[in-house]
């Protein structure tokens, strides 16, 4: 039996040390109303450390329909980026742990979206086929796509198109389609050649068939018996290859992926570290990193953001496409590229510079994107002070340290801060007088309300170092004519400037274990709960290990066994993250 | 009587094979006031649903007088030219019973489903537009359309189940595309030639539908439902592909209209003005050309997001921090926002009313039912809540009246409108909101 001082000692370390378990306690017991928002941290009882992880953990099986950009990633991989495609499938709602892909488990596909699938895969279908036009310069795609010539164009030809089906159904299916299913499709080309006298509209017309395919569509995890833990089950070759596949690529598993499945090869510690270690290496990774980035931060917000044109002129969309791309360009660099420390992605200077942002940041433009460093002396350092950040959690008119500190919160720290209760009084919140200047001004008056104050209190201090950025991320030193005061604090850390919210997030411990969760969870493509509290703790242990590098977390990730052993888990799970009731007498006026 | 009215066999030879296709027809399908098509086809019903958020401003809203010829307060003058077109429902409550109040939430998913939500990410399930599409938009290309003028697919208040949304196109450029791009058969075309393609769609579909089969077999129970829902759409896809093998009825007020223009991102009320009408053009010739017969518009999000240049708060953020005039005694910049609102629904009305069809108009076969997520915003009242229908549903119901419903569940405006529909069911709702009782004042 472990003494207390030996599981302290543990939970410290996990902590990241007794400054921040001691902070910790501060907040939870210091702030009436909001006390409970806070994240389960780890639990001192961790599993022994194995060299992959607890094994006696699961995730969960589940189907989940393609996203958007998988779907996207897809057609890119298996045709090549030249294939247009729209928008067939509309964007996921956002799930209770923060993500929008964890939802895609759950949500079902409504007969009106089916439809737009299947005008989609008519689409795509008659492009990867068609024979191009010379005068318009648009290539051949049937000359390259489609893997032999048929022996005339008008007539059927069982086993060319058997050839086209075995090798793209194998691609787009996921796995190798046996021969009853090929003879199946193959019929179907058949068929629709023979009734439009045209080898390629009858292939097409198959492809149609595939590309709204339940089979296609869904990544389902499929199961067998582990052989290893008797009656007990894991994903099965194809299942583990997909599952990796959409976690470290946000797409298909290519043919040497596959080839691994085929083999068993990735069943076993060996192959299955071969085939990872192909994947991270692998140019496909900056897809899946970056739309891992894009879906934790919440960018899909950037589709509707827009700035008011009068109050800030430079804000184009052009700029807004540009913020986040800024942002994601330089996670992926920084991350993996140049394989730094993730806390230091907050206080990092080096970034990209498009002309566009050029115009915002107010530096020198070059064409196109090229490296960028702020210079020691600037006000930005780290990703919290790109336009990105600041503008999306922004109103099209004004900034607002409310929304800043709420996204901080909840997209990196993964906390809840609660939504204002529905009969709060907002008397305190209406406009305040003409001689309140700064945000920091109406913001003291606001709280001055107790019922506000609660949940403000953890929001605005975070917020308010931000306010020398206004609402379109331009920095700023004065608001109405009085100079910002951007102090502040992040449990218990206080501040004077953007730059030390930037230093006292980099050394929050939340920031790591947030990380951990959120890209565990995405992974596995499921809500983590208690169940999964041994495998983070692991997790955890090991980012701090590498130094908090995502190379090293995305592999631990991808070799523990609780990614490739699955259990059925009894119904409606209970979060890990905590949330005040809805009734807390806490309110934020965004 | 309900009978079969027609029984439509195409039989037609495409490249050597035989086609045959029926199509039935229900009489409660279509309205019974003697009325049809200059063809001499009965005119069928149409069902539609139009929301905006944030509710009114009730003392410049509610009129004083009930009944016809009602006042029109300062807030909803601009109603004047569609009054007699439409009826305002004032004074209906959303009842949460249990439930949390789920601010702009708990109100537009009663008045819509029935019942209230126990959270944000747990809707009730099916909302009357789906209920109403299965009764009336099973023979038509689409079965429903979904349309919102914030451009945002997720702004929408069409559910088939809890975790079955239907998402909202926010391109009109994309809906053009959809309803009137290569699939488009005009109505009116003096020639009609089925596209072979379409055979060759269909045999694919049953490979497909199998695959479906099987998989339902690998996974386990919440995914399989899913997985059933996902099968059921591909036999409705198949039915989809049957109707495009038959001539459709000659349609006279349909003109298939000019490629929209693409519109910028955002949620400025100018935009959103712009990008409703266009919406809204398109859902009349959608609904006049019989490419459907169900759909929803979304005017604003029910966390009404839309700005105003120059203006720093959006309409919800104004809807909490702009206090009340003490002279006025209203939110005068809150009420602005609304106005925009209720003049898009005069547009609304209006396009449809445009329309002539039979011996009246599209509209007065239609009918559109409107709704709001709260009452008094600030607080997010759902007590009192307003809502529109505009339509005679072919002279089932009357127009031109102010209904005070007198507290009493708002979800007799949607059981109200359901049953005029041919909906056959005895109650409507849940718990408090369960309601067997019709608005008995706009019945014919």
């Amino acid at each position: 039996m472990q003494s207390i001082q030996t599981r302290r000692s543990r939970y410290s370390r996990l902590l990241g040390g007794t400054f921040w378990m001691g902070v910790t306690s501060a907040l939870v017991l210091g702030i009436a109303g909001c006390a409970n928002y806070m994240t389960d941290q780890p639990a001192a009882e961790a599993q022994p450390a194995a060299d992959l992880g607890p094994t006696d953990v699961t995730s969960v099986p589940r189907a989940r329909f393609m996203t958007a950009q998988q779907y996207a990633n897809m057609i890119a991989d298996v045709f090549g980026s030249d294939i247009q495609i729209g928008t067939p499938i509309p964007p996921l709602m956002r799930s209770p742990d923060g993500l929008l892909s964890t939802s895609a488990g759950s949500v079902g596909i409504p007969g009106g979206q089916l439809m737009q699938l299947q005008r989609t895969a008519a689409t795509v279908a008659h492009q990867v086929v068609d024979k191009g036009d010379i005068g318009k310069e648009l290539p051949a795609h049937r000359s390259y796509l489609v893997p032999c010539k048929p022996k005339a164009e008008n007539a059927p030809d069982d086993a060319c198109a058997a050839k086209f089906i075995r090798s793209t159904g194998r691609l787009l299916f996921r796995r190798s389609l046996d021969d009853a299913q090929v003879a199946e499709w193959v019929g179907k080309a058949r068929e629709g050649t023979e009734r439009l006298k045209d080898f390629y509209a009858g292939l097409a017309g198959v492809l149609e068939g595939m590309l709204i395919d339940p089979m296609v569509l869904l990544i389902v995890d499929t199961t067998e018996p582990d052989p290893t833990r008797p009656g007990q089950l894991r994903l099965d070759a194809y299942s583990l290859a997909s599952r990796l596949s959409f976690f470290l690529w946000n797409s298909v598993p290519n043919d040497a992926v596959l080839k691994a499945a085929e083999s068993g090869e990735i069943q076993t510690p060996a192959g299955r570290a071969r085939v990872v270690e192909m994947m991270l290496a692998s140019p496909r990774l900056e897809h899946g990193v970056r739309a891992f980035f894009d879906d934790m931060l919440h960018y899909d917000l950037f589709d509707s953001l827009a700035k008011d044109g009068m109050v800030y002129s430079r804000e184009s969309g052009a700029v807004l496409k540009d913020a986040r791309e800024q942002t994601l360009r330089t996670a992926y660099d920084h991350l993996i590229v140049r394989n730094r420390d993730y806390r230091a992605l907050f206080t990092t200077r080096d970034t990209f510079m498009s002309p566009a942002l050029a115009s915002v940041y107010n530096v020198p433009a070059v064409p196109g994107w090229a490296p960028y460093s702020f210079p020691e002396d600037s006000p930005r350092k780290g990703i919290l002070n790109h336009v990105s950040f600041l503008a999306l959690h922004s109103h099209p008119g004004r900034s607002s340290p409310t929304l800043r500190g709420k996204a901080l919160r909840e997209t990196l720290l993964c906390q809840v801060v609660p939504p204002p209760p529905p009969n709060v009084d907002f008397s305190a919140v209406e406009d305040p007088d003409a001689n309140l200047h700064t945000a920091r001004e109406r913001l003291t008056a606001h709280r001055s309300n107790p019922v506000c104050a609660g949940c403000h209190k953890i929001t605005d201090p975070i917020g308010l170092a931000l306010e020398n950025f206004d609402g379109a991320g331009q920095y700023r030193v004065s608001e109405g004519g009085v100079t910002i005061d951007a102090s502040g604090s992040l449990d218990g850390k206080q501040f004077n400037d953007p730059q030390g919210l930037a230093d006292a997030l980099h050394d929050h411990p939340g920031l790591p274990t947030c990380l951990v969760k959120r890209m565990y969870g995405y992974g596995v493509g499921a809500l983590t709960t208690d169940v999964d509290k041994p495998q983070l703790a692991w997790l955890n242990q090991r980012f701090e290990a590498s130094g908090y590098r995502v190379p090293d977390l995305l592999r631990a990730i991808a070799l523990s066994p609780a990614f490739g052993n699955v259990a059925e888990r009894p119904a409606a799970p209970k979060p890990a993250i905590k949330t005040t009731s809805l009734t807390a007498p806490g309110s934020v006026a965004r | 009587m309900t009978h079969f009215t027609r029984r439509r066999v195409l039989r037609g030879m495409f490249n050597g094979t035989a086609v045959a296709v029926g199509l039935p027809l229900l009489n409660c399908f279509l309205n019974d006031n003697g009325t049809a098509l200059a063809s001499g086809a009965p005119i069928p019903q149409r069902f539609g649903t139009w929301s905006w958020g944030l509710g009114m401003s009730k003392s410049i809203f509610v009129p004083k007088k009930t009944g016809p010829d009602f006042d029109l307060p300062e807030e909803i003058e601009m109603f004047a030219p569609i009054r007699d077109k439409m009826n305002l429902y004032t004074n209906y409550n959303a009842f949460r019973d249990a439930a949390p109040n789920l601010c702009h939430t708990t109100g537009w998913v009663i008045l819509r489903s029935g019942s209230a939500p126990l959270n944000q990410n747990a809707k009730p399930g099916e909302t009357i537009d789906v209920t109403v599409a299965k009764k009336i938009g099973t023979t038509t290309r689409f079965p429903m359309l979904t349309v919102t003028a914030t451009g945002d697919p997720r702004d929408t208040q069409s559910y088939e189940s809890a975790t079955s949304v239907n998402n909202a196109e926010g391109s009109p450029l994309a809906l053009y595309a959809s309803l009137f791009g290569a699939d488009y058969q005009d109505p009116n075309a003096k020639d009609f030639t089925p596209s072979p393609n379409i055979l060759v769609r269909k045999s694919v579909l049953s490979t497909v539908s199998e695959d479906a089969k099987k998989l339902m077999k690998q996974v386990g129970a919440e995914d399989r439902a899913r997985i059933d829902q996902y099968f059921t759409n591909l036999r409705e896809l198949e039915r989809q592909l049957d109707r495009q093998l038959e001539k459709p009825e000659p349609r006279e007020a349909c003109v298939k209209p000019k490629l929209p223009p693409e519109l910028a991102t955002g949620v400025d009320h100018q935009l959103v003005s712009q990008r409703h009408r266009l919406f809204t053009d398109l859902l009349v010739m959608a609904v006049a050309c019989d490419q459907t017969r169900v759909f929803n518009a979304t005017y604003s999000k029910s966390f009404s997001s839309t700005t105003k240049a120059g203006y720093e708060k959006p309409h919800h953020t104004a809807s909490h921090e702009e206090p009340v005039d003490p002279k006025l005694g209203y939110q005068p910049m809150v009420s602005w926002f609304l106005r925009r609102g209720f003049e898009e629904w005069v547009y609304f009305v209006e396009a449809f009313a445009k329309v002539k069809e039979g011996d009246g108009t599209l509209l007065d076969n239609m009918l559109i039912y409107a709704s709001t997520d709260q009452s008094f915003a600030k607080i997010h009242s759902i007590e009192g809540l307003p809502m529109f229908s505009a339509g005679r549903a072919g002279g089932r119901i009357k127009t031109g009246l102010h209904i005070d419903g007198g507290g009493t569940p708002g979800t007799r405006l949607g059981y109200t409108l359901m049953k005029t529909l041919g909906v056959d069911i005895p109650s409507w709702g849940t718990q408090s909101n369960n309601t067997s009782k019709e608005i008995g004042e706009i019945l014919v």
